[in-house]
């Protein structure tokens, strides 16, 4: 199996989820939410959501609690730093699960 | 052939042009759709004629007016990608600006067609012809076609839309500045309906519609990936292998291309190289632009001092044609091959091609290279004449291979 299938001449895609494959496979660190910190959780109200205004990926939720969806998280660590609550925290993979499984 | 007769063109033109309004005549016949061009000498007359041709309605094409020849061939490929004909045309300095351009082009497989005035490459300043600018862009993927003269130039634009359309690869048509450029000869214009039966419009491979949209040329890693709908698609690498593919399968699509003008026209161009007397030569001389017509009379001159003498007069550069050159050398003992550029550090490129396309083969020619005219000096046929009867004595003596080539200056 080669890639003629796909038929194109020069590089070409459509815009779609997943176009550019899972890049959350790109990701060495990892956000981890502190819920108790996260402002809309603690007034549980919509309210704030700079990290799913600030995330270049769009993969955070603008939900109570917030989402963020791991397939695509390339783990840049914008959410983190401009989190005004300091709820978020990058974690190295390796840190988070020291044996390589998930 | 009575056949063939019937379908010839009747109502072509004889008219006295130089190369620069052939050419411009050729892109007319073509129905350009968008001309994105930057004036540069020699090439200057070729987009003044055009832009004229738009100025007056002759021709229904967008002219845009750019900064830069990186700019002329960028809006070329935008707007080939979406879906136009277009052309630039340049010389030296602005070919050589264009370089990142021309690989985004190659790579896009965008059938862009660009005339390239040859033009010596500074420094020092130079406005005059040698193949030294396109033969620097050897490497970019382009198709590169060299003519002999103005009806050349004008036959090989119009094949040029036909050959990149059908294997989407960008085509260069070059011509020497000057000694074609600005020197006027006998035409013969196609009439437009005879070549609008001959060149279909452009169907493009890239299609931008908002109800269909794609991204082209996104960032394409080392390794191929599956898309959101589950296609495995090529990586970087694979693309550049359908780049090398398509070239090295566009040799058929040339060759038929110049047959189906032969057809129609009555000039066939079914041909990688030009041969002149190669039946019996056992010498041969390589050239390639409007330097092909010159051996011809150096080869006359030689045949009269009674050596077998004859030319092999490059047309196509690229795709090389090896296994062409390699049947055409057959009888050969001495290759003589002049170049009006060079590698250096090594020799000219059209001798290396020609050496490269005989290793492993049976022919077992001498090759020796001649690096002339240079920065626009005169090549005489005297001076190609010398450089074989040379070339033959010291193949007598028993010299065999030159490291280096030589050089007719004066130096």
């Amino acid at each position: 199996m080669g890639t003629r299938d796909c038929q194109h001449i020069c590089g070409e895609s459509s815009p779609a989820v997943g176009e550019a494959g899972k890049t959350g496979e790109w990701r060495d660190s990892f956000p981890v939410i502190d819920q108790e910190k996260c402002l809309p959780v603690r007034q549980n109200k919509p309210s704030c959501f700079l990290c799913w205004l600030y995330c270049p990926d769009a993969v955070i939720s603008r939900t109570i609690p917030i989402k963020i969806n791991m397939e695509y998280c390339k783990g840049c660590g914008i959410c983190a730093q401009v989190c005004p609550a300091h709820a978020i925290t990058m974690v190295h993979e390796e840190e988070f699960c020291p044996n390589g499984t998930d | 052939m009575i056949f063939v007769s019937k379908k010839i063109a009747k109502k072509a033109s004889g008219w006295i042009l130089d190369g620069n309004h052939a050419a411009a005549q050729g892109i007319k016949l073509s129905r350009v759709q968008v001309i994105a061009a930057y004036p540069i000498t020699p090439q200057s007359p070729v987009t003044e004629t055009l832009s004229e041709f738009v100025e007056r309605g002759e021709l229904d094409a967008e002219y845009i007016a750019v900064e830069s020849e990186h700019s002329a061939l960028a809006v070329c490929t935008s707007a080939s990608i979406v879906g136009a004909r277009t052309f630039t045309a340049t010389s030296a300095h602005g070919l050589a600006y264009m370089h990142e351009m021309l690989h985004w082009a190659a790579g896009s497989r965008l059938p862009v067609v660009l005339v390239c005035v040859n033009r010596a490459m500074g420094a020092p300043w130079n406005v005059l012809n040698d193949q030294q600018d396109s033969i620097s862009q050897r490497d970019t993927g382009w198709i590169q076609i060299y003519t002999r003269n103005n009806q050349e130039i004008i036959d090989s634009i119009i094949q040029a839309y036909k050959i990149a359309e059908s294997v989407y690869v960008p085509v260069m048509v070059c011509y020497d500045g000057y000694v074609l450029s600005h020197t006027e000869m006998p035409v013969d214009v196609p009439a437009q309906k005879d070549v609008d039966r001959f060149l279909p419009p452009y169907r493009p491979h890239t299609i931008l519609d908002p109800a269909n949209p794609k991204n082209y040329n996104l960032v394409t890693l080392a390794n191929p990936r599956v898309n959101a709908e589950g296609v495995l698609c090529h990586g970087y690498m694979e693309l550049r292998y359908l780049l090398q593919e398509a070239l090295q399968n566009s040799r058929e699509t040339i060759i038929r291309v110049g047959q189906e003008f032969g057809e129609l026209f009555g000039r066939s161009y079914a041909n990688m190289f030009w041969e002149n007397r190669l039946d019996d030569a056992d010498v041969v001389i390589v050239a390639m632009g409007s330097l092909a017509m010159e051996a011809i009379v150096a080869a006359d001159m030689l045949r009269e001092a009674g050596h077998k003498v004859g030319v092999l007069g490059l047309r196509v550069f690229r795709p090389f044609p090896k296994a062409d050159v390699i049947k055409a050398l057959k009888k050969s003992r001495l290759v003589v091959v002049f170049d009006k550029n060079i590698s250096y550090g090594l020799e000219g490129a059209t001798c290396s091609e020609i050496k490269s396309a005989l290793y492993g083969s049976s022919v077992s020619a001498v090759v020796r290279n001649f690096i002339v005219g240079l920065g626009g000096r005169d090549v005489k046929a005297r001076e190609l004449v010398d450089a074989v009867n040379k070339s033959l004595l010291s193949v007598k003596e028993g010299d065999l291979n030159k490291e280096y080539p030589e050089w007719i200056c004066d130096i």
